[in-house]
C-alpha cells in the first residue's frame, strides 16, 4: 500500500514516569525513572516506523504508554484524531481492537494452558466479532494466512518451535482485523535463519492487510531493511528522527553515528576499512538522567552547552530532525 | 608447525529420555598459536558443546564424549585425569561465557574471584593476587580499580562485568581464550567496546581465540578463519575473508543472505531458509541439512559429505558444487 498522507498514530510530548517508592508502611516517593520523557512523533497510514536503541531507552515503554496499557504521566496519543488518554472502559477497548501488539518472548507471551484455537479466539470473543463455527473457522483461516496448518487449532503452544510461536502470537494480532501494530521485539528471540521468515511474513501481511506498523528493535541493520523512517531514541528521548535512506546514508546525531559504526558489518573487507566511534563508559540511569542534552557525557563533540538546556528535536531540512546543537 | 589445540572427530552426546541427542558429532579443526577462530552456527548446532568439550565442563550425567581426540600442547585433553584437567582449565585454557550476571558468583567480591586463579595456578600470596587484581582490572579499562576491586558483581553493569570475566578469563596468561557468545547480552555500543578490548588483548599477548557466536557480523572484523557449524558438524571452513567473499556450503550462502545488512539498501524480500533444524536425537542419514537446502540432489540423501578441499584452506561439506548452479 501506497503510504498517503494520513496521519493515523500522533504522538505529542509523551511522557511515562515511573515512581521509586521507598518504606515499609508509609512508602514516599523519593524520585522517577524517567523511562520515557517527552517524544513527539507521527505514524502515517500504511508506513512501518522504526524505533530504535539500546536497552533501557524507553523504546518498549513507548510502545506501551501508545497503548495505555501504562497510563502515560504526560502528553497526549492520538488515534485517528482520537485522544487515547480521554478513553475509559468500553471505549478504550472499542479502539484497541484497531490497535494490536506482538511480543518479543514467543515463550511467555502465549498461555501454555490454552490451545491454539483459545489463543486466536479470545480477541474474537471479547470483542464481538466471532463465536462458535465461524470463530472455529476464522481461526483456522488465520493459521494458514501466516503460514501455519489449519488443524493446529487444538493443540498447546509447547508443541512448537520460537518461530512457530511467534507466528501464532501474529495471528492473534491479526484476529481483530486491527488497522496498527507494535512489533515489540518480534524477532530477536529468534534463531537467525528463522528471522528471515518472520520478517519476510510481517512485511507480506503488511502489505495483503494494508498495515501500520510501529517497529520497535535494537537491531538496527533489521530496522533498515523494514521501517520507512527510523527513530533514534537515547535515555527517554529521541535523539533523531528522519526518512530511512537519510538516516542511515547521513546521520547526523553524534549518538547515531556511533551506534551505527558500532554495528559490525558481515564483510571483512568493509570491516577492515570502518572507522569505529567507540563510546566511553555506559548509558546514565534513567533516575538521575545528566542535565541537559542527556548525550552529552559521552559525546565526542559535546560542548558546556550541551549540559545547560535541552535541545529541541528541529527539522534540518527533507524532514531529518535532530536533537543536538552542534549539528 | 604443529597446531596449538587439535580436535579430531570429537563426539559429545547427551542422554535424555526422549533418547541420545548427539549434540557434536564429529567435528575436527586445528588452532595455531595466536590464531583467531571463529565457529558459527544457530542455537542448538553444537557450537557451545564444542566449548564446553574442550574445557571438560560436560555435565556427565546426562553429557559424556563419547570419541574423539583433543590435543593440546602434546597433551591428550580427554585422557586427562580431573586434577590433571583442573591445571589446564582457567590456567593455559580459559573461558568467558555469554551471561557476565550468572557466570559471576553474586556473593563473593571481585578480588575473591579474580584472586581464586591466581592463587591456585601462580601460587601467589593474597596480597600479591589482589595487587595483580587491580592491575588486571586497569588492564580491562575499570575506572578506579583500586576501589572497585572490593565491589560485588551487582555493582557493576553488564559491558563492566564482561570486563572483569575478560580480566579473570586473562589472569593466568592462557593461551587459547574460548569466548562463548561473550557480547550477546550486550547493546551494541558496549559490544564495540568488548570487541575492541578482546582483539586488542589478545594481539598484545599472542593469545589465540576461539570465538562463539551466531552473529556473522562480529566474526568479520574479528577472525582470521571461520567454521560453519550445522547440527553438530562442521560443513564449511574456510580463511575469514575467503568465506564471505566465497561461499560454498548451501548452509552458508543461505545464512549470509537471510541476513539483513546495515549497509546496505534494500527492500526486495530476504532470502529465507524454510523449515528447522534436524531433531539431534535421531539425525537424517545424508546431509543434515538436505531437507532445507536449495541445491539438494539424490546423493545427499543417502551419504553424509565430509570436510571436502575447495581450494588450500577452504573445505566444505556438500556432495553439489554450488557456484556452478548459482548465478
Amino acid at each position: 500500500m501506497p503510504i498517503g498522507d494520513e496521519i493515523l498514530l500522533d504522538v505529542k510530548d509523551l511522557k511515562m514516569y515511573f515512581p521509586i517508592k521507598s518504606g515499609m508502611v508509609f512508602q514516599r516517593k523519593v524520585g522517577d525513572v524517567k523511562a520515557v520523557d517527552g517524544i513527539s512523533f507521527t505514524v502515517k497510514k500504511g508506513e512501518t516506523l522504526g524505533l530504535v536503541g539500546e536497552s533501557g531507552c524507553g523504546k518498549s515503554t513507548t510502545g506501551r504508554a501508545i497503548l495505555q496499557l501504562y497510563r502515560p504521566t504526560a502528553g497526549q496519543v492520538l488515534f485517528e484524531g482520537e485522544n487515547l488518554g480521554d478513553l475509559r472502559g468500553n471505549k478504550l477497548r472499542k479502539v484497541r481492537r484497531k490497535m494490536q501488539m506482538i511480543f518479543q518472548d514467543p515463550y511467555a507471551s502465549l498461555n501454555p494452558r490454552q490451545s491454539l484455537g483459545s489463543i486466536i479466539g479470545e480477541p474474537l470473543v471479547i470483542h464481538g466479532l466471532a463465536k462458535g463455527k465461524d470463530k472455529q473457522e476464522r481461526v483456522q483461516e488465520l493459521l494458514r494466512i501466516v503460514g501455519l496448518n489449519p488443524y493446529f487449532v487444538n493443540r498447546y503452544p509447547h508443541e512448537f518451535s520460537g518461530g512457530q510461536r511467534q507466528r501464532i502470537g501474529i495471528a492473534r494480532a491479526l484476529a481483530v482485523q486491527p488497522s496498527f501494530i507494535i512489533c515489540d521485539e518480534p524477532i530477536s528471540a529468534l534463531d537467525v535463519s528463522i528471522r528471515a521468515q518472520i520478517l519476510n511474513l510481517l512485511e507480506d501481511l503488511q502489505e495483503q492487510f494494508d498495515l501500520t506498523y510501529l517497529f520497535i528493535a535494537h537491531d538496527l541493520s533489521v530496522v533498515r531493511h523494514i521501517s520507512d523512517r527510523v527513530a533514534v531514541m537515547y535515555l527517554g528521548r529521541i535523539a533523531e528522527l528522519a526518512d530511512r535512506k537519510a538516516l542511515y546514508e547521513n546521520p547526523l546525531h553524534p549518538y547515531t553515528k556511533a551506534l551505527l559504526s558500532a554495528v559490525p558489518i558481515p564483510d571483512p573487507t568493509v570491516e577492515a576499512k570502518r572507522e569505529r566511534i567507540i563510546l566511553t563508559g555506559d548509558v546514565p540511569s534513567p533516575v538521575k538522567p545528566p542535565a541537559g542534552c542527556n548525550f552529552h557525557t559521552r559525546c565526542p563533540m559535546a560542548i558546556p552547552q550541551c549540559s545547560q538546556f535541552v535541545p529541541p528535536l528541529v527539522d534540518k531540512g527533507g524532514r531529518h530532525h535532530v536533537a543536538c546543537i552542534r549539528v | 608447525m604443529a597446531p596449538l589445540l587439535s580436535v579430531r572427530d570429537l563426539k559429545t552426546y547427551f542422554r535424555t529420555p526422549d533418547g541420545v541427542v548427539h549434540a557434536v558429532d564429529g567435528v575436527s579443526f586445528d588452532l595455531a598459536a595466536g590464531e583467531r577462530l571463529g565457529i558459527v552456527g544457530e542455537s542448538g548446532c553444537g557450537k557451545s558443546v564444542t566449548a564446553l568439550s574442550l574445557m571438560r565442563l560436560i555435565p556427565q550425567p546426562p553429557g559424556r564424549i563419547v570419541g574423539g581426540e583433543v590435543t593440546f600442547d602434546g597433551m591428550d585433553l580427554l585422557a586427562l585425569d580431573e586434577e590433571e584437567v583442573r591445571s589446564v582449565r582457567g590456567n593455559k585454557i580459559a573461558m568467558i561465557f555469554q551471561d557476565p550476571m550468572t557466570s559471576l558468583n553474586p556473593v563473593l567480591t571481585i578480588r575473591r574471584q579474580l584472586s581464586e586463579g591466581l592463587e591456585l595456578h601462580k601460587g601467589m600470596s593474597r596480597s600479591q593476587a589482589r595487587r595483580h587484581s587491580i592491575e588486571l582490572l586497569r588492564m580491562v579499562g575499570i575506572p578506579s580499580p583500586e576501589s572497585r576491586v572490593d565491589d560485588y558483581p551487582h555493582q557493576f553493569s553488564g559491558g563492566m562485568r564482561q570486563r572483569v570475566m575478560i580480566a579473570m578469563a586473562l589472569s593466568c596468561d592462557p593461551q587459547v581464550l574460548l569466548a562463548d557468545e561473550p557480547t550477546t547480552a550486550l547493546d551494541v555500543t558496549i559490544q564495540a567496546q568488548i570487541l575492541d578490548l578482546v582483539k586488542r588483548l589478545c594481539v598484545e599477548r599472542r593469545t589465540a581465540v576461539i570465538l562463539i557466536t551466531h552473529d556473522l557480523g562480529v566474526l568479520a572484523g574479528m577472525t582470521d578463519r571461520l567454521a560453519v557449524m550445522y547440527a553438530g558438524r562442521i560443513v564449511e571452513t574456510a580463511p575469514t575473508a575467503e568465506l564471505y567473499e566465497n561461499p560454498k556450503h548451501p548452509y552458508t550462502i543461505a545464512l549470509m543472505k537471510s541476513v539483513p545488512r546495515l549497509d546496505e539498501e534494500r527492500r526486495e524480500k530476504l532470502f529465507v531458509i524454510d523449515g528447522l533444524p534436524p531433531d539431534l536425537i535421531d539425525p537424517p542419514k545424508g546431509c543434515r541439512f538436505a531437507p532445507r537446502c536449495f541445491a539438494v540432489i539424490d546423493k545427499c540423501w543417502e551419504e553424509m559429505p565430509e570436510l571436502m578441499r575447495v581450494t588450500e584452506g577452504h573445505n566444505a561439506a556438500c556432495w553439489v558444487d554450488v557456484s556452478k548452479g548459482r548465478s
